[in-house]
C-alpha cells in the first residue's frame, strides 16, 4: 500500500513536488534559525569566557567583592604553587592568570614633557610565549589592525581610538602611570607595537593589552596575579560541570582559610551580571524559536490544507468509486507522512550543511558592532547541536501531518448521494 | 610670631608636598568674648604660614596589605610652591614632585619623564594615601569659598573647640560641606570631616599630637582617611621643620625634578 502511494506521488508533480519544496523549504529555515540562535549565545558566552570571565575565575574574596574595579591590592600572592594545585586537582581544565588594571597613559613630546594623556583600561596576559592560547582568547589575532603583536618585553597593543586620541602610532612611546599591588605609584615607559580594533568601543577607547611580565614588574607583583583563569580543555562550557568544580574548589578553599585573601572560585554566570544575560538570552532564544516554529507550522499546516482542498475531485472521485472514507482519509495521511519525512530530511540535511559552514566561517557583523557599549562578538557563527538534526520535524512532519488531518475530516463530510451532481459541475 | 595652621585640603600638602601644618602662638592673657564662626575661619587663614620651610615627614599608609611608611623631604615657599623629593623606601626613593600654583607636576627616575598631573589623574591617590592629587592643590583660603556656621563645641586632645560647618560659596571646591573642629586659642585645626554634594562622608582628618616646635604649636602627627576606601588610613608624622629657611629659587623649578 505505501508501495502504491509513494508511486502516486512520484508520478504526480502537483501532488508531491509543491508540498515537498514547501516543507523542504520550512525546515531548511527553522534548522538554520535554530544553529544561528545556539550559535550566537554560544559566542556570546565564549566571548565573554575568552575575554574576561574565563568559564571560572579565581579571586581573592576581597578581590571578587570588588571585581569592576579590579583592586590589585587584593591579588592573589603565590599564584605559580595556585597554578600547579590546579592542574594536579583538575587536569580537566587549562589554567593562566592575568592581570587587570587601571591607569593613565602618557605621551612625551620631544623634550620629554606631557604632550597628550588617556585613561586606559588595561590587561595583562600570556601574549609573549610563542603558541600561548591567550593571544587566540583575547582575540589578538584576528583584532590587529595597525602594526604588529608584541614580539619582547617593554611593548604594548591600545585600542584604535585611544591611538587616535593620544596621536599614537606604532612605534611610539608612552608612559603607563598606574599604581602597584602595594598602592605606590607605578610608571614605566612602553613602546606600542601595534593598534587593535575590537569592534566593541569600550575596548577601542581605553584598551591596552600588555604581557603578564611586563605588568609584574611595573605593578610590583612578582609571582602576585588579579585573577587566575580556567576554561574546559575541550572549550565547551558545561554549566553542570563548572558549577560542580566550583563547588570543590569553594569547599577546599573555605576549609582552609575564611578572610578576604582566600580565593574564591567563581563560575562565568557569577560574574558580570552574566547569569541573569544568560538566562535572558535564553528566554529571547526560546521565544524567538517558538514564534517562527509556530509561524512555520501554520504554513506547512495551510500547505497541508490547500492540498488536501485542492483535490476535492480526485476524492470525490474515488468516493463515488467506492473507495471508503477511512480509507482516502488514512491514505492521505500517509502521503502527508511520507511528504513530511521527505521533505525535512531534505530540509534538515540542506539547513545543516548551511549551518556547518556559518559554523566554520562566520558572518561578520563588525558593521553593527561600532558603537557597543557592552562585549559582544563581531562575528557570529552558528551552532549545530544534537537537537538541530530533529528540531525540523516540529514543522516539517507534524504540522504537514496536521494540516492534512483537518484538511481531510472534509471527506466525511462529503455525501456519497450528491456526489455525481457535484461532479457533474 | 605669625600664627600658623595645618589645615585640611592643604594638609595634604601639609604632609606630603606642601607642608602645611598649623602652628600658633601662646595664648594671650585675658579672653574677649567669644567670636564668631566667620571671625574663628578668618583667624584660621590668618594663621597660614606665609613664609619658607624645609621639612622631612613621613606618612604611613595602613592598607589592605599592611603598613607601608613613605619618607619624604619638602621645600615649600608660601602656598603655591612646594617641592618633594621622596627618600624611602627603594621603590619610592628619588620621585619627586612639584607644585607651583595651580600646576602640578611629578619625576619618576624609572621612567626619567616629567609628567604633568591634571585632569582625571588629580582625582587619584597620591602613593597609594587617602589623599587624592586634588587635595593637595586646594590652596585657596577657606574664608573665600566657604560660609562658616556654628555647629556646637567638644573637647579633642584636652583642648576646647569650636565645630563650625563650612558651606561651599563657589561651585568648584573639592567638598561642598567641611567640618571643622578648631582650638581657638592656637587657631588650630584638630578634626575635620569633609563631605560631598551628596552629603555623604568622603574624609576625615584627625590630629593625634600637637608639639610646639621654634615657640609655635605644630600639629605633628595626623591620621587622614578616604571612608570609600578599605584599610586605616594614612598616618603623617612631621619629623623635623625648618622656619624660614633659604630656599634657591632653582629649587621650585621644572629643571630641579630630574637633578
Amino acid at each position: 500500500m505505501i508501495r502504491f502511494l509513494f508511486k502516486g506521488l512520484i508520478r504526480d508533480r502537483s501532488r508531491l513536488l509543491f508540498p515537498f519544496l514547501t516543507v523542504t523549504i520550512g525546515v531548511l529555515l527553522t534548522v538554520f534559525i535554530f544553529c544561528y540562535l545556539k550559535g550566537a549565545s554560544h559566542e556570546f558566552v565564549e566571548f565573554n569566557a575568552d575575554l574576561l570571565a574565563g568559564h571560572v575565575k579565581i579571586m581573592t574574596k576581597g578581590y571578587a567583592a570588588e571585581a569592576d574595579s579590579a583592586p590589585n591590592d587584593l591579588a592573589l600572592a603565590e599564584v605559580e604553587k595556585l597554578i600547579g594545585d590546579l592542574r594536579t586537582k583538575y587536569p580537566e581544565m587549562t589554567w593562566t592568570a592575568r592581570i587587570r588594571f587601571g591607569g593613565l597613559l602618557d605621551v612625551p613630546d620631544e623634550a620629554g614633557e606631557t604632550k597628550s594623556q588617556g585613561m586606559i583600561v588595561g590587561t595583562a596576559a600570556d601574549i609573549l610565549t610563542p603558541g600561548s592560547a591567550e593571544l587566540r582568547r583575547l582575540k589578538l589575532d584576528k583584532a590587529a589592525l595597525k602594526g604588529r603583536l608584541p614580539s619582547k618585553s617593554g611593548e604594548i597593543l591600545i585600542g584604535e581610538i585611544l591611538a587616535e586620541r593620544l596621536h599614537l602610532e606604532p612605534g611610539g612611546k608612552a608612559t603607563l602611570i598606574s599604581s602597584t599591588m602595594n598602592g605606590s605609584m607605578a610608571t614605566a615607559n612602553y613602546t606600542v607595537s601595534g593598534i587593535v580594533r575590537y569592534g566593541v568601543r569600550a575596548l577601542d577607547r581605553m584598551g591596552l593589552v600588555m604581557d603578564i611580565g611586563d605588568a609584574r614588574a611595573v605593578l610590583d607583583m612578582e609571582d602576585a596575579a588579579g585573577e587566575v583563569l580556567g576554561w574546559k580543555a575541550d572549550g565547551l562550557y558545561e554549566r553542570k560541570t563548572i558549577e560542580s568544580l566550583a563547588a570543590d574548589f569553594n569547599a577546599r578553599s573555605a576549609a582552609a582559610s575564611s578572610d578576604e585573601m582566600s580565593p574564591v572560585m567563581k563560575t562565568l554566570r557569577d560574574q558580570n551580571e552574566m547569569a541573569a544575560l544568560q538566562d535572558q538570552l535564553a528566554a529571547v532564544q526560546g521565544a524567538i524559536l517558538f514564534v517562527f516554529i509556530l509561524a512555520m507550522s501554520l504554513v506547512l499546516w495551510n500547505s497541508g490544507l490547500i492540498g488536501s482542498l485542492r483535490r476535492y475531485g480526485e476524492i470525490g472521485v474515488r468516493l463515488a468509486l467506492g473507495e471508503p472514507k477511512g480509507g482516502v482519509y488514512r491514505a492521505m495521511l500517509a502521503e502527508a507522512v511520507m511528504i513530511g519525512i521527505l521533505g525535512t530530511i531534505a530540509g534538515t540535511i540542506l539547513g545543516l550543511a548551511l549551518s556547518y559552514y556559518l559554523q566554520a566561517h562566520g558572518i561578520n557583523i563588525s558593521g553593527l558592532m561600532k558603537n557597543a557599549a557592552i562585549m559582544l562578538p563581531s562575528t557570529l557563527n552558528t551552532r549545530v547541536t544534537p537537537a538541530a538534526y530533529v528540531v525540523g520535524f516540529i514543522p516539517g512532519l507534524v504540522s504537514t501531518l496536521i494540516g492534512t488531518a483537518i484538511a481531510g475530516r472534509g471527506i466525511y463530510k462529503r455525501s456519497t448521494a450528491s456526489l455525481f451532481k457535484e461532479l457533474e459541475t | 610670631m605669625n600664627l600658623r595652621r595645618l589645615q585640611d585640603g592643604r594638609s595634604f600638602a601639609i604632609l606630603i608636598l606642601v607642608p602645611l601644618f598649623l602652628s600658633s602662638p601662646p595664648a594671650p592673657a585675658g579672653q574677649a568674648a567669644a567670636p564668631s564662626a566667620a571671625e574663628i575661619l578668618k583667624k584660621v587663614d590668618d594663621n597660614a604660614v606665609p613664609g619658607s620651610k624645609i621639612m622631612v615627614s613621613s606618612m604611613t599608609i595602613h592598607g589592605r596589605r599592611g603598613d607601608r611608611t613613605i619618607k619624604a623631604k619638602s621645600w615649600i615657599e608660601g602656598e603655591n610652591k612646594a617641592f618633594t623629593e621622596y627618600l624611602d623606601p627603594p621603590r619610592e626613593k628619588g620621585i619627586k614632585m612639584l607644585k607651583l600654583g595651580n600646576q602640578l607636576w611629578t619625576y619618576t627616575p624609572s621612567t626619567d619623564r616629567i609628567i604633568g598631573i591634571s585632569g582625571s589623574l588629580l582625582r587619584q591617590s597620591v602613593m597609594g594615601s587617602d589623599l587624592s592629587y586634588e587635595d593637595m592643590m586646594e590652596n585657596r583660603k577657606w574664608s573665600t569659598i566657604y560660609a562658616a556656621a556654628d555647629d556646637g563645641a567638644e573637647t579633642l586632645l584636652d583642648r576646647p573647640c569650636r565645630i563650625l560647618k563650612l558651606t561651599a560659596t563657589v561651585p568648584d571646591t573639592a567638598y561642598e560641606v567641611r567640618r571643622i573642629w578648631v582650638d581657638i586659642e592656637r587657631s588650630l585645626v584638630l578634626k575635620e570631616e569633609r563631605f560631598g554634594k551628596s552629603g555623604r562622608l568622603l574624609k576625615t582628618f584627625e590630629v593625634k599630637d600637637v608639639k610646639q616646635m621654634s615657640g609655635r604649636w605644630i600639629q605633628t602627627r595626623a591620621l587622614v582617611r578616604d571612608v570609600l576606601k578599605e584599610g586605616d588610613g594614612t598616618e603623617f608624622v612631621i619629623e623635623s621643620v625648618e622656619f624660614e629657611a633659604r630656599i634657591p629659587e632653582v629649587v621650585f623649578s621644572k629643571a630641579s625634578l630630574r637633578k
